[in-house]
Parts: structure tokens; C-alpha cells; sequence
């Protein structure tokens, strides 16, 4: 019986909002959205000068993000689009559903240099893999993690973000070897996840030595629960990039709202609120205004990322390769 | 006789209609998803291996789940001891738990720092590797074997106590009441439970790909994802979705070809009581068997409750409000699927098209709900906004996931009501409400409560559609947990976990309690 209340609830206080203030719709991840995500925090800023009712929509993860928008196609509510990253550019702006930014974005700190008309980073991250502070002999690159025993939990690049962005990390360094670096590695993987989520669980529950993440996720362990010994493997030949975006959509009823939103976003009130909810690096914040806490963590030099087209032109013969070595 | 012994009335009509509904809410977002495709490249190599593995390892699966069940089934029929009733239904858990929450509860006993390798490790024995076919079976297991004991359980109650009574005064041995009394009722009981278990482990995604070790464990629901997700190729998905079918329908076809009808016979409706059995071998094995299915399936669950004691008290209030929600509508789902498995079951029972019929009815377990999810999201979107309409569409979604395991528990029920009471209702001029009310429904209470507990139960549990549809706002308390997964906040999740635990266990106990009239199980 609660929930049609709740639900007319709901939709009277969405009707009330509308009639008097313009609705931003932005459809994102979902765990962008969630109380201890940065969404409140950014709703709320954005809010007290924008005149507007700010809505979050959450899809699932990135790609589901992108599906769902294809599958809306032109009719998609959506103002913004923000969540996608770099291995999901290419096909994003092939749907032609997205209008260029025009916002200043010469005071981005990314590791790298970013052009891109319609895409606009919000925050970046290196993968790493995660391993506790008493392991011994922490492998230095992905051939010395082959030829070690330590076991590994990684995520499917057909199901998952990080999964997805280490078959391009291997592919980046090894380029026509990666096959053969995946046959290495083949038995030092313990197994596959499907998500994110489940990886690192299999990693905290103690089934592996080593978990993909980020380096940023012993940022997590320091700062909300204290705890030290969590640290990330530094490979020398450099770590692959994960940078998340956000794009206005072609056709949008709030076309100036969209844009003084990207704006916004590049701002410190947005930007500050991501290290300590989103745990990642915010794309336009010196690092002298990070948290206290993420100066433990590890400088991996150079960062390494394919452009968006290279990214998709790779992306079928890499996961090919990587069956075939992990299929055996 | 007895089919013909009620004519074709309302009824009949209703159970035609919801069967129409299933196939239509099956058909039609399939439909939808291939109307909305480009150009697709088919089926490759890749996806024919996923549908191999799958097909392999759900027959596995249903194969050990359900021949483990027979034992267990078979051992807490004939024994009565304290705690009887309260660890039948804790046995169910893992049935309604999240996937994640289970794989982790089962590596607190099976993983590499699990119990079973700590004791291998002290007599010196290498720890155990769950990763690979075996740990995707035994998962599998772990999740069906409650359901496989229940089902049988369920079969065994059925027989009248007025046969044991007999066979007791024939002086039959436990063996021969096996030949004459148990086997027959196996016979038709096994193959329906085989064939549930069979499908709901061919849309195994998540356990199998997570313990199956790499992407050999490709199954055809994560190959709809990739399609999906990755390729964007909805043709595909939509294709895979159509071999999801196939598989269902030969499965089925092969089922009930096997099957025989129930012919047992009815009694008075009296409490089973056994005569046989009683010698000491026969109780240590029974003992035996209860005490291992038990450990095996509360050890698990034991790490799931210890770890989120600790959380619960202090996890984000979003979790007690979603929890409200999935309340709600675990409530909705359990009466709409209950609505609609009775008249199918009374439709079945009568024996008109059977086997089409419950074909369909098992199709939902088969389906992919991201396909039927994304059609249904295709098919509404220009009608209404998709958060309108998260919470109705998921509690029909969940009722239809749920309608093949109400009519499991439901088709045979009736099928003996029908047969042994059907001549004298209608002698008495029983029939269409009076019938319903006076012979049927008393007959039905106990597989009833338990339908409709676990139809709330699964509701409770399941991930389902929601995430194409629901608004941050509005998630479930599975699919909160998920988020809180997500953001590294483990303690937050395991105590959701918990709380998910308890009040699946509570809603279904609840249900089930009630249609219990002679608290004989």
C-alpha cells in the first residue's frame, strides 16, 4: 500500500518543481548518484545559484549509461550525459546525440593533454592493481607478475569498466605481444568477475594477493576507515588512464543550463567534492588541494591512454586475444 | 475421469488467459528488442560456446542439486525431532540470498582461506581451489539443493498417510514401500524439480563466470550482456534470448516425456506418520544426511549473519527505506503470482495441453531479464516515464520469475485434490466458487503459504529489471546493497545483507506458517 503513495509522492513533488523551475535532467552511474556519492553533494551547489531543480537519473554502470541513451535515441530526456569514459567516447559520439561543450577547459589537471569538443573530464583515475602492504616481492610490470605466483582477481572487459581498461593497458605496452602476455598470465588470474563489486570482495575476503582498482582505492582504506595497509603495485612502464566525462545532449531544452552545469563542473565546489566520495582524482583541482591522505599514494609515470577512435578501433582484436589466452 | 469430472468454467478460462499473458510478456519485449535493432552479426563461434557451457553445467547443476535432495528429502520426512520445521525453513535461505552475498559466504568455508582449507591445512593436505566447473556446481548446489529438498519434500507429504498405515499392516520393509509407494511419487515429482533447477541455472551469470575461473565460464546470459552492453548489438541479444527459449522449451519437451502422471492416490488428509524405518542403521543415515545438507548450507550462511551484526545498526537510512520498499513489494509480487498460479495449476491439473502449459509457465525462469527489461523499457517508454513505472513493472516481472516455482508447488496439489475429491464434489453438486471454497483451497493451503512465500521471498532477493528503470530514489534493498558494494563500503553492504536475509526468511516463514494447518512440516 506504501508504494503508490510513495510513488504519487514523488511524482506531485516532480510536478510541483517543474511548474515554476527548469528541470536539469542528468542521467549518470548509479553509484555516482547514491547518498555517499558525489551527487548530493554536487546537486546542492548547483542548486543555490543556478535558479533550477537539479535531477540525477542513475543507469546501471558506464555502459549501461550508453545503452540506455541509444536506446532512448533522440526522444532521451537526458540534458547531460555524465559517466562515460574514454573506451566509451567513440561510440558515444557516433550516435551524433551530443552538442559541443564551448566551455573553457584550459584549467584541467589531467596527467595528460585533453581536446575534445564535446566531451569534458569531471575525474580521472590510474588503474593498479591493490595488494596489502605485507606482500612480498610486489611484481614491477605485467612480466614479472606473470613469472611470480601471486594471484589475481581481475574483472571481464565485456561486463566491467576497469576490466575493460586493463585489456587496453596491456595492449598499450605490449601492443602485438599482449596475447602472449595474457598466456603468461593465464595462471596467475585466480578468476574473472563480472564487476567491479564482486573482485574486490574476492580480494578483501582474501582469495587473491592482487585486485584491479585504482590507485586511488587505498585512499579509501586511509581516510574512512583507517587502515594502512592497502597500497598499489607501481608497474615502471606506466599505468593506463580511466578519465570520466560529461557531455551536454543536441537538442536540449535547458541548452544554457547544460552549459553553465559543465561549467560549473570544472569548478572547485564540484571538484572538490569527488576524491572523498567518488575516490578518484578530480580532472581540474591542483593536487595541493587534494585530501590529506593522497599524497601516501603511489606517482605512476608516464600515464598512458589511446585517443577515443584508437581505443575503438583495438578494442574487438584485444578482447579476441585476450579470450583466446584466458580460453585455454 | 476425474479431468472431466469439473466442466470448463471460469476458471479454466482464467488459467487460458494468464498462460496468454506470460507467453505475451515474454514475446512481445523480445519482439520489441529485435524491431529495434540495426544490422546484427549473428551468432559466432564464441556465443555457441556459451550456450554449450551453460546447457553443461545447468545439467550439472540440476543433476547433483536434485539427487542430493532425494536423501534429504527422504530423511526429514521420515524423522520428527526438535527444530524440524525451523530448520527446513532456514535451510531455504540461500535460496533468496543475493548472489554476491552467498559466493562470499560460501568462500568463508570453501575459498582459500576458508574453513575446509584451514583444516586441510593442519593435517598438512593443500587447501581446496573452488574456482573452475566443480565450484560453479557446487554454488549452483548450494542455491538449489534447498529448493530440490523442498519440492520433494512436498511430494512425500502428498502420499496419504493411509497408505503407510496399510503398508504397514502388509508388513512392508523400507524397501518395498520405496518400490510401491515412493518411487512412483518420485517419478513424478523429480522431473518438474529437475527441470526448474535446470533453467534457472542456465541464466546463471554472476556464480559462474565469478567461480568458473575465466572466460571459459561464458554462459548465454553474460554473452546477452556483452551483446548488449558492449556491442550494442540488439539483434544479438535479442537472438540469444530466443536460444534462451529454445533450450526451455527442449528441456521442457524432454521433462515431461519422462514424467509420469501422479498416481498415488488420495487418504483423509491425515499427518504422515511412518511405521517404517525406525531400525538404528536407518536412523543414523537419516541423521547423517540431515546434519551434512545442514552444514553445508547453514555454515555459509552462519558468516553472512556474523559479519553483518556488526554493521547493521549503523548503516545509511537510505538502506531502511529501501528495505520498506522491497517489503512492499515482495507483498504485491507474492499475491500477483499466486493470482495467477492457480488458475494455470487448475488449468494444468485438468490435463488439457498440458505440457505447452507448463512449458510456459517455466519459460519466465529462462528468459533473460535484461532482454525482457530492455523490451519492456522499448515498449513503455512513449507511454510513461521509466521511474513511474519501476515499481509496478518489476513486481509483474518478479511475479512472472516466480509463477514457475508457485506452480510446481501447486500442480500436483491439485492434480490429487482433483483426482480424489473431483467425483464426489460433483456428485454433491459442488462446483465453480463452492468447489473452490470447500475442497480445493482447503487442500491447497499448505503449497499456497509456501508459493506464495517464496514468490515473496525471490522478490525480496532479486535484482532483477530494477536497475534499467528505477531512479536513484527508488532502489531496492538488493539493488542498494549492490550500490553500497560498489562504493567500497563492505560493512554497509554485509549488514544489508543481513537484513535482506532476515526479512526474506521472515516473509516467507510468514506465508509459509500460515498455509501450514496441521504444522506437520
Amino acid at each position: 500500500m506504501k508504494t503508490p503513495l510513495i510513488a504519487s509522492g514523488l511524482i506531485l513533488a516532480a510536478g510541483m518543481a517543474s511548474a515554476d523551475t527548469p528541470v536539469l535532467t542528468i542521467y549518470t552511474y548509479d553509484s555516482f548518484t547514491s547518498d555517499w556519492g558525489p551527487g548530493p553533494a554536487v546537486e546542492a551547489a548547483f542548486e543555490e545559484t543556478c535558479g533550477c531543480d537539479l535531477q540525477f537519473v542513475g543507469a546501471g554502470d558506464g555502459a549501461s549509461l550508453l545503452a540506455r541513451l541509444r536506446l532512448e535515441g533522440d526522444s532521451t530526456d537526458a540534458d547531460i550525459v555524465l559517466g562515460l569514459d574514454t573506451n566509451l567516447i567513440a561510440a558515444a559520439r557516433e550516435t551524433g546525440l551530443f552538442a559541443d561543450h564551448g566551455v573553457d577547459a584550459s584549467n584541467l589537471t589531467l596527467p595528460v593533454a585533453w581536446q575534445d569538443d564535446q566531451f569534458l573530464p569531471f575525474d580521472w583515475g590510474y588503474f593498479a592493481f591493490i595488494h596489502d602492504t605485507d606482500m612480498q616481492n610486489v611484481p614491477t610490470s605485467f612480466t614479472e607478475l606473470a613469472e611470480s605466483d601471486a594471484r589475481i582477481v581481475i574483472q571481464d572487459p565485456r561486463s566491467s569498466t576497469p576490466g575493460l581498461g586493463l585489456l587496453m593497458w596491456v595492449k598499450y605496452v605490449y601492443g602485438d605481444a599482449a596475447e602472449a602476455v595474457w598466456e603468461a598470465l593465464a595462471d596467475n588470474i585466480v578468476t574473472v568477475t563480472p564487476g567491479w563489486s564482486e573482485a574486490y570482495g574476492l580480494f578483501l575476503e582474501g582469495e587473491a594477493d592482487m585486485v584491479l582498482s585504482y590507485t586511488t582505492s587505498p585512499a579509501y582504506h586511509l581516510i574512512a576507515e583507517e587502515d594502512d595497509t592497502r597500497t598499489a603495485a607501481l608497474f615502471d612502464a606506466g599505468h593506463y588512464l580511466q578519465i570520466e566525462v560529461a557531455a551536454m545532449v543536441e537538442g536540449s531544452d535547458h541548452a544554457d543550463l547544460a552549459r553553465d552545469f559543465l561549467a560549473f563542473m570544472l569548478t572547485p565546489a564540484f571538484q572538490s567534492v569527488i576524491p572523498t566520495t567518488n575516490w578518484m582524482y578530480p580532472a581540474a583541482l591542483p593536487a595541493s588541494d587534494l585530501p590529506e591522505g593522497f599524497d601516501t599514494l603511489i606517482q605512476p609515470q608516464p600515464g598512458l591512454i589511446f585517443t577515443p577512435e584508437e581505443a575503438a578501433a583495438l578494442r574487438d582484436e584485444a578482447l579476441e586475444e585476450w579470450r583466446a589466452a584466458l580460453s585455454q | 475421469m476425474a479431468r472431466s469430472a469439473q466442466p470448463v468454467g471460469i476458471s479454466a478460462w482464467a488459467g487460458a488467459a494468464v498462460a496468454a499473458l506470460v507467453l505475451t510478456v515474454i514475446a512481445v519485449p523480445l519482439g520489441a528488442v529485435m524491431l529495434r535493432a540495426d544490422a546484427s552479426s549473428g551468432l559466432g563461434p564464441a556465443d555457441w560456446a556459451a550456450v554449450r557451457f551453460t546447457v553443461g553445467q545447468a545439467f550439472l547443476s540440476a543433476l547433483f542439486s536434485v539427487g542430493l535432495a532425494i536423501p534429504v528429502a527422504r530423511a526429514l520426512a521420515r524423522r520428527n525431532f526438535r527444530g524440524r520445521s525451523a530448520l527446513i525453513a532456514l535451510m531455504g535461505a540461500p535460496f533468496i540470498l543475493p548472489v554476491i552475498v552467498a559466493v562470499l559466504g560460501l568462500l568463508t568455508v570453501f575459498g582459500r582461506q576458508g574453513a575446509l582449507s584451514e583444516i586441510l591445512r593442519l593435517f598438512g593436505l593443500p587447501g581446496v581451489e573452488i574456482y573452475g566447473l566443480h565450484g560453479v556446481v557446487l554454488a549452483h548446489v548450494f542455491f538449489n539443493l534447498p529448493l530440490a529438498v523442498r519440492l520433494i519434500l512436498q511430494g512425500w507429504l502428498a502420499i496419504p498417510v493411509e497408505r503407510f498405515r496399510l503398508a504397514a499392516t502388509l508388513g512392508f520393509s523400507s524397501r518395498d514401500i520405496g518400490r510401491h509407494m515412493e518411487r512412483p511419487m518420485l517419478r513424478n515429482v523429480l522431473p518438474g524439480a529437475f527441470l526448474v533447477i535446470f533453467l534457472i541455472c542456465t541464466t546463471s551469470f554472476a556464480v559462474a563466470l565469478t567461480l568458473g575461473g575465466g572466460p571459459r565460464a561464458t554462459t548465454v546470459e553474460l554473452a546477452i550482456y556483452q551483446a548488449f552492453l558492449f556491442d550494442f548489438d540488439l539483434g544479438r541479444a535479442a537472438l540469444l534470448g530466443v536460444v534462451q527459449v529454445a533450450i526451455c522449451v527442449i528441456a521442457g519437451v524432454f521433462v515431461l516425456w519422462v514424467a509420469t502422471p501422479n498416481a498415488i492416490g488420495t487418504g483423509l488428509d491425515q499427518p504422515v506418520e511412518r511405521w517404517d524405518g525406525q531400525s538404528r542403521a536407518a536412523r543414523l543415515l537419516d541423521g547423517a544426511f540431515i546434519t551434512a545438507a545442514a552444514l553445508f548450507l547453514l555454515l555459509p550462511l552462519t558468516a553472512v549473519v556474523l559479519r553483518g551484526a556488526g554493521a547493521i545498526a549503523t548503516m545509511p537510512p537510505s538502506i531502511w527505506v529501501a528495505a520498506l520498499r522491497s517489503i512492499a513489494l515482495s507483498l504485491v509480487t507474492a499475491s500477483v503470482a499466486v493470482g495467477m498460479a492457480l488458475p494455470m495449476a487448475m488449468l494444468i491439473a485438468r490435463g488439457r495441453a498440458r505440457g505447452f502449459l507448463e512449458t510456459i509457465g517455466a519459460l519466465s525462469i529462462a528468459v533473460s531479464p535484461l532482454v525482457i527489461g530492455t523490451g519492456l523499457f522499448l515498449i513503455l517508454r512513449p507511454i510513461a516515464g521509466p521511474t513511474d513505472m519501476a515499481l509496478p513493472v518489476t513486481g509483474l516481472v518478479n511475479a512472472l520469475a516466480a509463477l514457475p516455482f508457485v506452480l510446481r508447488a501447486l500442480v500436483p496439489a491439485v492434480e490429487q485434490a482433483e483426482a480424489g475429491y473431483g467425483r464426489v464434489a460433483l456428485s454433491l453438486g459442488l462446483s465453480g466458487p463452492n468447489y473452490l471454497r470447500h475442497v480445493l483451497l482447503p487442500r491447497l493451503r499448505r503449497p499456497l503459504g509456501f508459493g506464495a512465500g517464496l514468490a515473496a521471498a525471490l522478490s525480496m532477493g532479486d535484482l532483477g529489471v530494477i536497475t534499467l528503470f528505477a531512479a536513484p530514489q527508488q532502489g531496492t534493498l538488493p539493488l542498494e546493497m549492490y550500490r553500497l558494494m560498489g562504493s567500497y563500503r563492505t560493512d554497509d553492504a554485509q549488514g544489508a545483507a543481513l537484513l535482506l536475509l532476515v526479512l526474506s526468511l521472515a516473509i516467507f516463514w510468514i506465508f509459509d506458517r500460515g498455509g501450514r494447518v496441521n504444522a506437520a512440516v
